[in-house]
């Protein structure tokens, strides 16, 4: 369970003044060297998912266009390591002011040691504070592919830093830092309203502001290079161990319970899929596969730390077609240009494992859990619901009010002639693929 | 002199290229083509999204030669990259005024 109690209370602020080592009560306890190197290692695992991410995104987009997305994710893992450090730890995790949001007491990193966080989560404070950057990092990521391939750099780059500050640090305070989700009683182990939810919504928000692709009104527009994607694929279900394992804060029996379901729902995702497609079109497609296995895992990213094995083949079951019925039908009815499908995986995904941690949660598995639906506990799953709605209109609004702010100073989206060009060369400089040229072609046929 | 022009399926250009050295027909110049003529659209889903397929890659292969060798190449290829499906292609047999072989600035039938 990532709820954590925080060793800074009210008592311990009181001697930030007096000492440039403030949690006095914290050097008592004693590191767990299991925990931290988990935790450390975890967290490696976790950023490897951003430049996996990049690529997975970047075999769907245009040639090109690859670069532009490349250039997104890495920028999010730089923008976000950075503004983590001054703002963003302290408003998620800082200590708690009147449930909405935490207080200024970590701004720049401030007050966070080598020492233990506290009894229950005997690793380093700066190892969970790590741990945690890992996750706003991903979360802006993933928001790029609602609007890959023709929104502005600059304004990309203004809109990670606003998002991650009045978006996602908020709401990772709600639900893991003390905030009202939390004392609402919503169960969410390693982000599925925090990460999946709030950035499917947001990109479906920002696809809908920025309007469609050139050309997306007359043809769909094909992947072009899917052995990328695949190669991405496979560096998120790996990172995703780190993800949803990392979050029992422990090297202990939650980890191994979250790991196992992850892999699980992970397959029975890319089963149900295919599955799907196959009977809807008559092919088993590689995209399929590979889009079902994300969808699994962004589905048994808020349960992985309380359902069954048994339970995460069912979510990933679920998980698969629901999530083709929206990339496909869904989309197609409504008419919003969601690139990549930010929203129509993690969106719809996300709130299919919010939903379903209220149905499958169970003590039996992980005593620190709360009992779901099928346990006899069927207000569980209106506490989800509740969760899962306010994260929607927090990260609708928030991110819609945030594009109309840049809109007022900027464009949002890049002009139709940079647009066809390729943002690669219109907006960085550079091209992807450097193809054919004929005279080093022929300087080497002359050999 | 004729340029012979066949536009085939690409599985067919290892077969053809061996059974034209057979016959020491061994110049050629060989592109990757995108077309399209009678065959149908082919749909493909990219998650569930369609995307109509309407040109289809070939290979064309062109061959030049002194005319009375012209059926005998023709003949050659007609017999390797016929399957009798839609999507074989096409032969273009083309006049050439004249040959240079750019090393040696020998002309004609010289320069084949």
């Amino acid at each position: 369970m990532r709820k954590i109690h925080l060793p800074i209370g009210a008592a311990a602020l009181t001697c930030t003044v007096l000492a440039t080592r403030p949690v006095m009560a914290a050097e008592a306890i004693s590191l767990d060297t299991g925990d931290t190197s988990f935790i450390l290692i975890c967290s490696a695992l976790v950023l490897l998912m951003t430049p996996g991410l990049a690529m997975f995104y970047g075999g769907m987009v245009q040639s090109k266009n690859i670069l532009s997305i490349l250039m997104q994710c890495l920028a999010a893992m730089a923008l976000v390591s950075v503004q983590w450090i001054f703002i963003g730890y302290t408003l998620a995790f800082g200590p708690d002011h009147v449930t909405l949001i935490g207080g200024l007491d970590f701004i720049g990193f401030n007050n966070i040691g080598v020492e233990a966080l506290s009894p229950e989560v005997p690793i380093p404070h700066l190892a969970f504070a790590g741990f945690q950057l890992m996750f706003a990092v991903i979360t802006a990521a993933l928001i790029t592919g609602a609007f890959a391939e023709r929104m502005r750099f600059s304004v990309f780059v203004i809109f990670v830093l606003l998002w991650t500050t009045l978006v996602y640090d908020p709401l990772a305070h709600w639900v893991w830092g003390g905030g009202w989700l939390s004392k609402l009683g919503i169960m969410d182990f390693a982000g599925g309203t925090v990460v999946h939810i709030s950035s499917g919504v947001s990109g479906l928000v920002a696809a809908l502001m920025l309007g469609k692709r050139c050309g997306r009104t007359t043809e769909a527009i094909r992947p072009h290079n899917m052995p990328l994607t695949v190669l991405g694929a496979g560096l998120l279900w790996f990172g995703w161990f780190g993800f949803n394992a990392g979050s029992a804060l422990s090297a202990n029996g939650v980890a191994a319970l979250a790991f196992l379901v992850t892999n699980t729902c992970a397959a029975a995702g890319a089963l149900s899929w295919v599955a799907a497609e196959w009977l809807h079109h008559g092919k088993p497609t590689v995209f399929g596969a590979v889009s079902g296995a994300v969808a699994g895992l962004v589905a048994i990213t808020p349960a992985a730390g309380f359902v069954s094995p048994l339970s995460a083949i069912v979510m990933g079951l679920v998980a698969g077609p629901l999530c083709y019925l929206a990339v496909s039908k869904i989309k197609d009815r409504f008419g919003y240009d969601d690139a990549l499908d930010a929203f129509g995986i993690h969106g719809v995904g996300g709130t299919w494992g919010a939903v379903a941690t209220g149905i499958f949660s169970s003590q039996a598995v992980n005593p620190a859990a709360m009992d779901g639906l099928l346990a006899g506990r069927p207000e569980q799953v209106l506490v989800q619901i509740t969760g899962v709605i306010f994260t929607y209109v927090f990260a609708a609004l928030l991110t819609y009010l945030i594009l109309r702010l840049i809109g007022q100073f900027t464009l949002l989206r890049v002009s139709r002639e940079e647009e066809e060009a390729g943002l690669d060369v219109s907006l960085h400089g550079e091209d992807g693929y450097s193809y054919a040229d004929m005279n080093r072609e022929g300087n080497a046929a002359a050999i | 002199m004729k340029k012979i022009e066949a536009i085939i399926r690409p599985g067919k250009l290892e077969e053809l290229k061996a059974v034209l050295n057979q016959m020491e027909v061994r110049g050629m110049t060989v592109y990757k083509v995108m077309g399209r003529g009678l065959q149908k659209n082919v749909r493909q889903y990219y998650r569930g999204q369609e995307v109509s397929v309407d040109l289809f890659p070939k290979v064309k292969v062109e061959v030049i030669c002194r005319d009375h060798w012209q059926e005998r190449i023709v003949t050659a290829i007609m017999e390797t990259c016929r399957t009798g499906a839609i999507g074989d292609g096409k032969i273009f047999i083309y006049p050439v005024e004249e040959i240079i072989r750019i090393s040696s600035a020998e002309r004609g039938d010289a320069a084949l």
